[in-house]
């Protein structure tokens, strides 16, 4: 049985090349040339610069801005809205379909062109609430996803006890679902949050100067072929989005461990 | 406790209709004002097919759009053979050197996406300056930049139905002298036809939608995530309305047909399956 299962591995070996050369490899590209001088040799003053030059660090620090708030309010709109289709008696999957898999079907491009003209029509387009509608129109989904789905795969016998031991509806949602349902939350905001970092091209079309995100910044300095200087701001990017992971990875085990410790066991791991 | 169920599928109703009409809301007015000679939308015209006529005549939107179908199904394509031959693989490795895998499969679909297409900028700049191959942006070197996106979703898609499958069909092959080559075409891959049809239509789908990776690593191509992007940015001629009309239906009728046919499909698949090997449904529960 393990040699034959020795045998079979043998299919991964196309992948795991081609991962290589095309993933791993242009990552290290990437860094190569993030501590290169544009003459070419070894320098850290691109990478310097990107913490120095105020064009750099503000566009950086107003992603960052722009993302949280996107990904606030992506979540104080899908988490009530996932609690009442979890409560509601739907079929799950015919709400799935609707809800996410049917705008998925279009263009995005063609969806902002969409919303780009609706927001005209309502005189507020190129506006940085504009820009702020169109990525929680565009993202909204995937932190209703996890959080729908966490929902409905909840087991109700905790939130049945704290009401039969006399909790009212408040203390029960806040001891039992709410933590319950910690691990959807946090997949929502790391689906909302990261992706938004490369959003640019919707806060371009329906914003204004003010929602340039780095994306967009490091297009041009690739448009202008500074390619060391595109890499270096990328290189910050890969960091941030790496740090983003690792505190995500924190916060669910710590979740887990806490959730054990209340005689929660793993009910929250096992949804995701 | 009835009252109490009866008022969350009203609020469930009125909360998902709210919803249905704010995400459909732009789309259809799209549809609509692709009827219509009013030169922004929310104007007033009258009745017209001078969208869809202007559309046949521009050039480069339709290029566009035949890229991004092309681009949309040779990666598709390329990455559900190499997706599901390399799931089939991830599947059958070692603990240690499956979770290297499973991790590196994820690094695009973790990464932020301008990094991804930043390091297929450089990597194409190495390959034709460094080495000297003839590799240049356009086409083809999107078709690899998409495959290689796609890839970890046709992965994910297909896995499950792996873990699905009867073990005892496999080792059958094998002690009836299939090698393992033999035994992966003509044993386990027809069982995961189900997941490789998912996996092409989700990376499909994906490759439409791509704006990133294809605006760093086009060159001179377009597809219509990018033409649209120039076009909003700049002025854009109002057949896009015809197209978003087109492709919204097209892709209404396509995933109907494959709804209908899938199911269909399935369920001859385990008829089929219940008369003739009565072990894998055995197994399968």
């Amino acid at each position: 049985m393990r040699k034959r299962a020795v045998g079979k591995g043998i299919f991964a070996l196309p992948y795991a090349a081609v991962c290589v050369i095309f993933v791993v490899f242009p990552l290290l590209l990437v860094v190569a040339y993030a501590f290169r001088a544009p003459e070419g040799g070894f320098s850290l003053s691109t990478l310097a610069d990107v913490f120095t030059n105020p064009s750099n660090y503000i566009s950086l620090l107003r992603t960052i801005g722009i993302a949280l708030l996107a990904t606030a309010i992506c979540l104080l709109l899908a988490y009530p809205i996932a609690f009442i289709l979890a409560a509601s008696p739907f079929n799950k999957i015919a709400v799935l379909a609707l809800l996410f898999v049917i705008p998925m079907w279009m263009n995005f491009m063609l969806r902002m062109f969409a919303l780009q003209s609706i927001l005209s029509m309502m005189g507020i387009a190129n506006t940085f609430a504009a820009a702020i509608i169109g990525l929680v129109y565009d993202f909204f989904p995937f932190m209703l996803l996890p959080i729908y789905t966490s929902l409905v795969n909840l087991d109700r016998s905790y939130s049945e006890a704290a009401d039969d031991l006399g909790a009212g509806a408040v203390t029960t949602f806040l001891r039992t679902t709410l933590p319950l349902s910690v691990p959807g939350i946090l997949s929502g905001i790391t689906m909302v949050f990261m992706p938004c970092f490369s959003a640019y091209a919707v806060t371009d079309v329906l914003g204004n100067s003010d929602t340039t995100l780095i994306g967009r910044k490091i297009a041009v300095l690739f448009d202008l072929q500074e390619w060391e200087a595109g890499s270096a701001l990328s290189l910050v990017l890969l960091v941030l989005v790496m740090l983003t992971m690792l505190i995500g990875t924190l916060l669910q085990r710590r979740n887990k461990a806490k959730g054990s410790a209340s005689a929660v066991p793993n009910a929250g791991g096992r949804l995701l | 406790m009835n009252g109490k169920k009866l008022a969350f599928k009203i609020v469930g109703w009125a909360v998902l209709v709210i919803m249905l009409l704010v995400m459909y809301f732009p789309i259809a007015m799209v549809i609509g004002y692709s009827f219509s000679s009013a030169k922004a939308i929310g104007g007033s015209g009258h009745f017209t097919f001078a969208w869809y006529a202007g559309l046949i005549k521009d050039e480069a939107l339709l290029d566009a759009t035949v890229n991004t179908f092309v681009i949309g199904i040779v990666s598709g394509l390329i990455a559900t053979v190499l997706g599901t031959v390399s799931a089939v693989g991830i599947y059958y490795l070692k603990r240690g050197r499956k979770s290297v895998m499973n991790a590196a499969s994820q690094i695009t679909v973790v990464n932020a996406e301008v990094v991804t297409a930043v390091g297929f900028y450089l990597l194409q700049l190495f390959l034709r300056d460094t080495l000297h191959l003839p590799v240049e942006e356009g086409m083809g070197w999107l078709i690899v930049a998409h495959t290689m996106i796609t890839v970890p979703y046709v992965i994910l898609a297909v896995t499950p139905r792996l873990s699905q499958l009867n073990p005892n069909l496999a080792e059958a092959g094998m002690d009836l002298g299939a090698g393992s080559v033999r035994t992966l075409f003509t044993v386990i891959l027809p069982q995961l036809v189900k997941g490789m049809i998912s996996g092409f239509a989700l990376a499909f789908t994906l490759s439409l939608d791509d704006f990133v990776v294809t605006k760093f690593n086009k060159g001179d191509v377009s597809t219509i995530s990018t033409y649209v992007y120039d076009g909003l940015k700049h002025s854009l001629n109002n057949s896009v309305r015809a197209l978003s009309t087109i492709i919204f239906v097209a892709v209404l009728v396509i995933m109907i047909l494959f709804n209908l046919f899938g199911s269909r499909k399935n369920a001859g698949a385990t008829k089929k399956r219940k008369r003739k090997t009565p072990v894998s449904v055995a197994g399968d529960q």
